[in-house]
C-alpha cells in the first residue's frame, strides 16, 4: 500500500526533475546563451544608435526570450516518455493535474527565473533607459510561467509524435502573442512616463489564468500520449 | 482463498482490430497468472489496461470487488506496474534512482545500501544509470520488487535482459509476494520456473479479421 500524500509525491516529483537538470547544465545554460546572443546581434544589424536601440529593446527581449523558451521544450515531457516515468506519473495516486504544476514549476524555476535575472544585462545591451528596467523584469517575471505553462502543454500533446520540434513553435508561438502585447505595453508605458500598473495586473492575471487551466491539459494530453 | 483481482468480459480494439473479447479470469490471493501469446496478441495492452493506463472497450476490472473506475487512486496505491520501459533515470545513479522511487512509491528505505546488494548492483551505486548494461537498468527498476508493499505486481515481461541468476532472484521474491497472500499478473516468452496449483495460465491470440 502506497501511502504518500499528494504533496510528498508532488515535491519528490520536482526535486528528481531538479535533480535531473542540474546533471545536464548545458540544457539550462544554452537557451540564456542563446538570448544573450540574439540580443548582442541587434545592435550589429540595425546600427549601434542608442534612440532606435532603446525603442526595440523590449520586443527584442521579449522575442528573444520567446524563441528561446522553445529551444528547449521538446526536451520537457521528451526524456520521460522515452524511459516510461510518464506512465508511472500517471499511475502516481495523486491527481495527476497536480504533478504535471509541478513540472511546470521546475521548468520555470530552471529556464525562465534565470531570464528574469539575465534582463538587466540584456537591457544594458540594448540602451534601455534605466528607469524601464523595472518594468521589464516585472513583465517576465509574470510572463515567463505563463511560457512555461503553455510550453508544457504544447510539449505534452506532441511527445508521442517523436519529431514533434517545428510543429510545437508553430502550435505555440501564436499563443504567445497576448503575452507579447502586454509586455511590450507595459514597458512602452512606462517609457513614456504613464503608469503600466494596468498592463502589468493584465500579465498577472492571465498567469494566474494559464497556471490554473494549463495543468489540466497537460494531464489530458500526458494521458493521450501514454496510450 | 479470497479474490484479489477480477476482470469481467474485458474487449480491447486497437487501431481497428480486435485484441480479444469477452475475456473474464480471476485471480485470488497467492496466485500467479501468466499471460501467454504471440508477439501483437494485445498482451501489454492487457496488463495496460488492469494497471489503468488504458481504458478497454468494454468490460470491468475489479480489485477486492471494486471497480477500477471507481476509485482510480485507491488502485493506483495497491497497485505496482512495471512496463517494458524500466522508468530509470539515465542521469542519476543507481542509489539516487531507488531513492526517488521508492519516495514515490511511499517508502522510506531504511537501508538502501542493503536493497542495491540484494539486485545486485553493490559498488555500482555512483555509476548514472546510463552507463549500465541494460540488465543493471532492469534491475535498478526491478529493485520496487524487493521493498514493494503492494498487492498485486502488474509485470510486463520482468526477465528481458536479466541473466540467469537475475531470474532465479526475481522467482524468489516472487514467492515471498504470493506467501504474504499478494497476486502477480505478468507477461513473459521465458517459460516459468514455477509449478503447482498456484500458476494459472491465460493464452490470448489476436482474433483474425
Amino acid at each position: 500500500m502506497n501511502n504518500a500524500s499528494t504533496w510528498q509525491l508532488i515535491s519528490c516529483i520536482m526535486r528528481r526533475d531538479l535533480a535531473v537538470a542540474l546533471r545536464r547544465r548545458s540544457d539550462i545554460i544554452n537557451p540564456l546563451l542563446f538570448v544573450v546572443i540574439v540580443v548582442t546581434l541587434f545592435p550589429l544589424a540595425v546600427g549601434p544608435g542608442p534612440d532606435i536601440l532603446g525603442r526595440i529593446a523590449t520586443g527584442v527581449i521579449w522575442v528573444a526570450a520567446l524563441l528561446s523558451a522553445l529551444l528547449g521544450s521538446e526536451r520537457l515531457f521528451r526524456d520521460d516518455f522515452l524511459d516510461g516515468s510518464l506512465e508511472q506519473l500517471v499511475l502516481l495516486p495523486a491527481p495527476l493535474p497536480a504533478l504535471a504544476l509541478g513540472k511546470i514549476i521546475v521548468h520555470w524555476l530552471l529556464s525562465g527565473l534565470p531570464l528574469v535575472i539575465l534582463a538587466p544585462l540584456c537591457a544594458l545591451l540594448l540602451k534601455l533607459p534605466v528607469d524601464a528596467w523595472g518594468v521589464l523584469m516585472l513583465t517576465l517575471l509574470v510572463g515567463t510561467p505563463m511560457l512555461s505553462a503553455m510550453t508544457a502543454v504544447g510539449a505534452a500533446l506532441t511527445v508521442s509524435l517523436g519529431r514533434g520540434g517545428a510543429l510545437l513553435s508553430l502550435l505555440l508561438l501564436p499563443l504567445f502573442i497576448p503575452l507579447l502585447i502586454f509586455a511590450a505595453a507595459a514597458v512602452e508605458s512606462t517609457l513614456v512616463g504613464t503608469s503600466a500598473y494596468g498592463q502589468v495586473l493584465l500579465l498577472a492575471g492571465l498567469m494566474l489564468l494559464t497556471l490554473t487551466l494549463a495543468p489540466l491539459a497537460v494531464a489530458a494530453a500526458i494521458r493521450v500520449s501514454v496510450n | 482463498m479470497s479474490v484479489v483481482l477480477e476482470a469481467q468480459q474485458l474487449t480491447s480494439v486497437r487501431a481497428g482490430r480486435t485484441l480479444f473479447s469477452d475475456l473474464s479470469w480471476q485471480l485470488a490471493a497467492g496466485e500467479i497468472l501468466h499471460i501467454e501469446g504471440p508477439n501483437g496478441a494485445g498482451k501489454s495492452t492487457l496488463l495496460r489496461i488492469v494497471a489503468g493506463l488504458l481504458q478497454p472497450l468494454e468490460g470491468n476490472v475489479l480489485l477486492f470487488g471494486q471497480p477500477q473506475r471507481e476509485d482510480p487512486e485507491h488502485w493506483q496505491r495497491q497497485t505496482l506496474f512495471i512496463g517494458h520501459k524500466p522508468a530509470v533515470k539515465a542521469e542519476l545513479t543507481a542509489l539516487e534512482n531507488l531513492q526517488f522511487q521508492s519516495r514515490l512509491d511511499g517508502v522510506t528505505l531504511d537501508d538502501p545500501w542493503q536493497l542495491l546488494e540484494t539486485v545486485g548492483l553493490l559498488g555500482l551505486e555512483d555509476i548514472p544509470a546510463q552507463q549500465l548494461s541494460a540488465g543493471q537498468q532492469r534491475r535498478i527498476a526491478l529493485a520496487r520488487l524487493f521493498y514493494s508493499q503492494a498487492k498485486l505486481w502488474i509485470l510486463d515481461e520482468p526477465f528481458t535482459a536479466l541473466d540467469t541468476r537475475g531470474i532465479d532472484l526475481l522467482h524468489q521474491r516472487f514467492a515471498e509476494h504470493l506467501e504474504h497472500g499478494g497476486a502477480l499478473l505478468l507477461t513473459s516468452h521465458q517459460p516459468l520456473t514455477w509449478s503447482g496449483e498456484r500458476l494459472q495460465r491465460l493464452r490470448i491470440e489476436a482474433a483474425d479479421e
